[in-house]
């Protein structure tokens, strides 16, 4: 996930993904422009969170899970709801991942998913105002990784915008300075839907999705995030200190383009069947 | 925030569960071992709404150092709850309840394994709590154990457990969240199958000395059904295993054949 360049991999295994990459091939055998089989469980969580769902990308999966909170907004924003994605590398998906408190790589990756969702505004925030400056909805998206074979930003995104769309919560109202549920079931405003895709640079060669030991020899990543209007709403190059030309960057946002869009109506399918 | 309504009442004129279980009835339980290729041995269990899923990894060089047993391995035992697992959001970092019963599931485990095979290395169990409906402890503990099995963690068998509870003065098997939170009382316990010795034991509520001889017997019996589940779930996920490598295997001959052939044919036009 995060920069594996001080990892341990063998100079055979470097070398091999790099001859192999110069021959137009890659470990798996898949295409340069090619993603890993994607599967999306909708609401594993039906009885406990508002939303939920598990990804499965290859050999990396994360569930996300959506709990909706209400609370006092910020003092400057009291006519706005609160949208919050985490993220936690736990010990349990990867040997690479170490018990205690959260390190760079996942507060990055924390970080990187929460801006897809919060710059797209997919959310409509101010439809989660319940009373302005007193109540408002809190969205808290959790995304635990399960198993780690790279790419875990894609997973995260994926995961995350999968859970928000199926969920659905109890419509709230303030009487008397109390919160009473109407009875009616809501979902969540949602008006954009942003999918992060991550880009790896190894060599002078650019791959979609890599898995684990193409993440641990690549020079680095740009990960963007790609809205329903083909906007570009986020960015972050990480993993790994190698520098990007122009032409490669511009590159790297053509290949991203092209695959969005199944993703996002892979993610529309999946979550139409749990209803 | 999800809508959590307390029952009327918890047992049924009928003598029946408010869930319409007898008292002795399990919940539906599904196990599954082998759930993520990253660890080296892992299971599910799907006990009612409750899932968790359980990985070990290891034996393994121990890091912090400082914790290192010269004469075994030590067991790190890792319970954490999902956020999202909850009605409300649990807060991220470990409480205080994870840390007693990553505890108390290390002081249950223990005794199965050969851990002095291993020393100064670490065998992690990692418990992820996805769901949480009940018994999550018995239900981790069940998981695992399969995991540690799944790790090849040589063990005198597996430890399966459960938690015999009371409501409206019936004792009852494997609590469901609204009987542990509005029942009369919660026994969890884990037993090792070949003795019948109990590895874990906690206790709250109120029961007179008799109920509880008679709880533990009751959780002695469901645990015996359990110990059956698990080693039917081992047994499912090997024999599939098997079942692939005999395939594999099948390929490997075919290729055989093909090469003994070529060298027959070689053979013949030297002749």
């Amino acid at each position: 996930m995060g920069d594996f360049s001080a990892e341990v991999i063998s100079h055979i295994d470097r070398n091999y993904i790099a001859d192999i990459l110069s021959k137009g091939e890659r470990v798996d055998g898949r295409q340069f422009g090619e993603y890993r089989p994607l599967e999306i469980e909708p609401s594993p969580v039906a009885a406990k969170a508002e939303g939920s769902a598990i990804v499965r990308l290859g050999g990396t999966s994360v569930v996300a899970g959506v709990k909706v909170l209400t609370g006092e907004p910020y003092p400057d924003t009291p006519d706005e709801g609160v949208v919050m994605v985490t993220a936690e590398l736990a010990p349990i998906a990867s040997p690479l991942f170490e018990l205690g408190p959260p390190k760079e790589d996942a507060i990055e990756l924390a970080r990187v998913v929460d801006r897809g969702v919060r710059e797209s505004e997919s959310v409509d925030v101010h439809k989660l105002c319940i009373e302005p400056g007193k109540k408002v909805y809190m969205i808290f998206c959790d995304i635990y990784t399960l198993e780690y074979d790279g790419n875990l930003i894609d997973a995260s995104s994926i995961a995350a915008n999968a859970a928000l769309l199926g969920t659905k919560y109890p419509e709230q109202k303030l009487e008397d300075g109390k919160l009473v549920e109407t009875g009616k079931m809501l979902e969540l405003p949602l008006k954009n839907m942003a999918i992060e895709h991550t880009v790896s640079k190894i060599g002078s060669h650019l791959v979609i999705d890599p898995h684990l030991k193409e993440e641990m020899v690549q020079d680095c990543r740009l990960t963007m995030a790609i809205d329903q209007n083909d906007n570009f709403t986020a960015m972050q190059k990480g993993g790994g200190k190698g520098p990007m030309s122009l032409e490669m960057i511009d590159n790297a946002m053509g290949m991203a383009l092209e695959s969005t869009k199944e993703i996002r109506e892979l993610i529309r399918e999946s979550m139409k069947d749990a209803e | 925030m999800s809508p959590e309504q307390k029952p009327d009442s918890l047992m049924t004129a009928e003598g029946l569960r408010f869930d319409g279980r007898r008292p002795d009835e399990m919940r539906p339980i599904q196990m599954e071992v082998g759930v993520l290729k990253t660890a080296d041995g892992s299971a599910s269990i799907r006990q009612g709404k409750t899932y968790i899923l359980a990985a070990v990894y290891g034996p393994r060089e121990l890091h912090p150092r400082h914790l290192t047993l010269n004469d075994r391995a030590y067991l790190r035992v890792v319970y954490r709850m999902a956020t999202f697992s909850v009605p409300d959001r649990k807060r991220p970092a470990p409480s205080r309840r994870e840390r007693e019963i990553s505890m108390v599931i290390a002081n249950a485990l223990q005794p199965a394994l050969f851990l002095e095979e291993f020393p100064k290395a670490v065998v992690d169990v990692f418990i992820q709590v996805i769901q949480a409906d009940g018994g999550t402890r018995c239900a981790a503990i069940n998981a695992a154990s399969l995991a540690l099995a799944d790790a090849g963690i040589p063990m005198k068998s597996l430890v399966p457990s459960v938690a015999v509870g009371k409501a409206e003065g019936t004792l009852i098997v494997d609590l469901g969240d609204e009987e542990d939170k509005y029942g009369q009382g919660d026994v969890p316990m884990a037993i090792l199958p070949n003795t019948n010795e109990l590895t874990l034991l906690q206790q709250d509520g109120s029961f007179t000395r008799e109920e509880l001889v008679e709880a533990i017997e009751m959780g002695v019996n469901a645990c015996r059904y359990l110990h059956e589940l698990q080693k039917d779930a081992l047994k499912r996920a090997y024999s599939k295993r098997a079942t692939e490598e005999d395939d594999d295997e099948e390929d490997e001959e075919y290729d055989d054949d093909l090469e003994t052939d070529l060298g027959e044919a070689d053979i013949m036009e030297d002749e």
